[in-house]
């Protein structure tokens, strides 16, 4: 029975070589888990020690490989993992003890989840034989944690450590990323083993495929060469295949358009011309129109997640889909697909390169100038923008834009999730892959604080900037006192318009401006300038169009502290476009009761 | 819908059936009947699964099990190629008029009687779901007691076995 195909393990984890603790050494497995995570690469993990996992931080406190950031609550351990992994590209770690410890993770847990972060969360459970007794600080987080893992542990038996570890960071960091979780039995930490950590990983029910069918390929190769209003539908999993360089080839050997998602940004210079912005529930006119009359989608590592299709019976209508995916489970989950290619996004762009080549040398080449004439149109006459306020207050998406222009596209940016988010994904220059750090599929509040902790930790020598909503800000701001003792000078311009702005506009638009537990006062309380004071960071503020390029610029010169800008803003502005819940993309207004004319005839 | 045997080898680790009951909870599909048991390899065990769906949910949830990592491999069983039966266990009231016509329908189902008590018998049927249920129906005017039923457990025919690459597998279906 062919149960036991075997895995190399990446190069990333090579075995300990230097003899710190030869296989024969007796030692705790806690000493063994510190070495298999060192073993596995990690050079940092967030957390926050505690009774079940109390055994794993002695040892630890001894590493001098493996660097501790004691964080402030367990769920900014997890974010700032996940940060970390986004802005690196390596396996995130952050750890908690047994409960509340744990449960704390959960969110950060299910943000990776949805958006396919690779991190690996090592939690301390009650001692094995206390298990499942309701014993103080007992919850069964394995258990919990099962249907937003890609995989989880729970290991009683110290040899199996080491083991454990170096799957769970295989299965974490190849195929579609995800969150893995190992739950360790604190007596599992205390008894005595031996280390050996395994050269090889045995997963026989995990084959992850990374090499696509070549007769898929050229099948879609011949469909991209013949089809007149194809369209590039780009996905996270570009990003996460490090496909940025092979797509740019693509899009320019057949110039066809480009659309990113939002965790795409990025992955295709926006200044590029062929590049028609972000599509979905905020997408441009012109990406959201691309998709909308494409008769060819080429998406690539991306979902057909509802933000992007809108209503799915009436997503572009008259497009054929190739769709590549390394989760054959996300094709033709929502919409069908014509030609289906599992692969890595980079293997699958490759060998598409190739197999677009050998169709455009054989003289098969559709021509895409109507489909451009049609495409300049929308973006010419519905380009992005946004109103001054008429009563002088400072407009959000000027902010945002002048925090672009001043930092550039070099600057890693971190967002939480609203408003806020949606103007950064506009207004911000993405031209730098995985410099575009947010909360996707969970869109949870209180993301941006953590994470850019953690992408500073990953990035040290980059200027990180986190673009927060005050609503998200007083989720998880506390973690700036970790980024203020523990040195990870990051900022964060805090577009304050004192109300939970995505909420509140949804109440303007829907519930006939019933502003029902949408304001949140936070221009008068709390005081953000001498909460960050108090929390160890220089504290800025910032009200007028006239002070944001002098506020930018005097937090870009403060480098050996937190900042953060206290932007007040303009409470009315929305974000726009906007397709409604629920209905098509057809259906997009530029503005309120402002729908596009659509016929090129009427441009 | 219609209803889809899915035969599933699986690693034998703790939690795998919370990791397979949960993900179809999950997914919001029924299981109309499982059944676990151990295989002739120690390490692998192996559900029946019957599922109530249409072709294209059935797609979706044998790639979403095809991603457990506890998950060796999924194998639609075709009714046709495959032999499957349930068991049944069913306690019959059966006191001195009834008996006899009692054994006369075990006789006829090819079923046997493994408990006799003065008042009832406690019968043993194999079979396939339809033979089952038309046992229950004969039965039910004497008064049944009491009754348990196993899921599914299904074959596929021939000498081929679940290894055999020439089964229709699921897992590759994009």
């Amino acid at each position: 029975m062919q149960v036991s195909l075997e895995a190399e393990v990446p190069h990333l984890f090579d075995p300990q070589t230097d003899g710190e603790a030869e296989m024969t050494e007796q030692i705790t497995g806690a000493k063994a888990l510190v070495l298999a995570l060192e073993s596995a690469g990690a050079e940092i993990a967030f957390g926050i020690p505690g009774g079940a996992i109390l055994p794993l931080y002695d040892p630890l406190f001894d590493s001098t490989k493996l660097r501790h950031i004691l964080v402030r609550h367990e769920q900014g351990a997890g974010h700032a993992a996940e940060g970390y992994a986004m802005a690196t590209g390596k396996v995130g770690v952050c750890m908690a003890t047994s409960g509340p410890g744990a449960t704390n993770l959960v969110t950060p847990i299910s943000n990776a989840y949805m958006d396919s972060t690779p991190i690996v969360a090592i939690t301390g459970q009650v001692p094995s034989s206390m298990i499942g007794s309701d014993a103080f600080q007992e919850a069964d987080i394995r258990g919990i944690t099962m249907p937003i893992t890609k995989h989880n542990f729970l290991v009683t038996n110290p040899d199996e450590i080491a083991r454990t570890v170096a799957e769970a960071f295989y299965i974490a960091s190849t195929g579609r990323p995800g969150p893995v979780l190992v739950d360790v039995a604190k007596d599992a930490l205390q008894a005595m083993t031996t280390f050996d950590y395994p050269d090889k990983v045995d997963l026989p029910g995990y084959r992850p495929a990374a090499k696509p069918h070549g007769k898929q390929i050229r099948e879609a190769a011949k469909l991209i060469v013949a089809a007149k209003r194809p369209v590039l539908y780009i996905g996270g999993g570009v990003q996460l295949a490090r496909a940025t360089k092979e797509l740019k080839q693509l899009a320019e050997l057949t110039g066809i358009p480009v659309v990113t998602t939002l965790m795409a940004r990025g992955a295709f210079p926006d200044s590029h011309p062929q590049h028609m912005g972000m599509p979905g529930m905020h997408g441009t006119v012109g990406a959201v129109g691309a998709l909308q009359r494409s008769d060819l989608l080429i998406a690539l590592g991306t979902r057909f997640d509802d933000r992007v299709t809108g209503k799915l019976s009436t997503f572009a209508p008259d497009a054929t889909i190739v769709h590549a995916d390394i989760d054959p489970a996300e094709i033709s989950k929502n919409r069908t697909a014509d030609v289906p290619i599992v692969g890595d996004a980079r293997e699958v762009i490759t060998d598409l390169i190739v197999a677009v080549k050998a169709e455009l040398d054989a003289g098969n080449q559709a021509d895409l100038t109507g489909w451009w004439r049609q495409l300049d149109a929308w973006r010419t006459v519905y380009p992005l923008g946004y109103d001054t306020p008429s009563d002088g207050s400072l407009s959000p998406q000027f902010v945002i834009e002048r925090l672009g222009k001043i930092a550039g596209p070099d600057t890693v940016y971190v967002a939480g999730v609203g408003q806020h988010q949606m103007w950064a994904a506009h207004y911000l220059p993405h031209e730098v892959p995985h410099t575009w750090i947010n909360s996707g599929g969970a869109g949870t509040m209180g993301f941006a604080v953590p994470a850019a902790m953690g992408a500073k930790f990953g990035r040290p020598d980059a200027t990180v900037w986190a673009i927060d909503g005050d609503g998200c800000f007083q989720m998880t701001n506390q973690e700036l006192v970790t980024c203020a003792l523990e040195g990870a000078p990051i900022k964060v311009a805090l577009i304050n318009n004192g109300a939970l702005g995505m909420v509140r506009q949804w109440q303007t638009l829907f519930y006939n401006a019933r502003y029902s537990n949408t304001d949140l006062h936070s221009r008068r309380v709390p005081d953000f300038v001498k909460l960050a004071d108090a929390m160890g960071c220089i504290g800025l503020r910032c009200e007028s169009a006239d002070d944001v390029d002098a506020t930018i610029e005097k937090a870009m010169g403060i480098n050996d502290a937190p900042v953060v800008v206290d932007f007040g803003v303009h409470k009315d502005a929305m974000v726009w476009p906007m397709v409604a819940a629920g209905t098509s993309n057809d259906d997009i207004k530029v503005a309120r009761d402002l729908a596009p004319a659509w016929d090129p005839e009427e441009l | 819908m219609s209803k889809h045997t899915l035969s599933v080898l699986v690693e034998n680790k703790p939690g795998v059936l919370a990791r397979i009951a949960g993900l179809f909870a999950r997914r919001g599909f029924n299981i109309d009947s499982l059944a676990v048991g151990p295989t002739e390899y120690a390490e692998v065990s192996r559900m029946t699964i019957v599922v109530n769906v249409e072709d294209l949910p059935l797609e979706q949830v044998t790639k979403q099990l095809n991603k457990l990592i506890n998950v060796l491999k999924i194998v639609e069983l075709e009714p046709a190629a495959s032999v499957s039966r349930e068991l049944l266990l069913v306690k019959v009231k059966a006191d001195q008029q009834t008996r006899s016509q009692v054994l006369e329908v075990v006789q006829l189902f090819r079923a046997k009687i493994i408990d006799v008590a003065p008042d009832a018998v406690t019968i043993e049927a194999t079979g396939g779901s339809e033979k089952i249920e038309a046992l229950l129906r004969v039965l039910q005017p004497f008064g049944v007691k009491e009754l348990v039923q196993s899921g599914m457990v299904a074959m596929g025919r021939g000498t081929r076995s679940i290894t055999d690459r020439a089964l229709r597998p699921v897992e590759r279906i994009a």
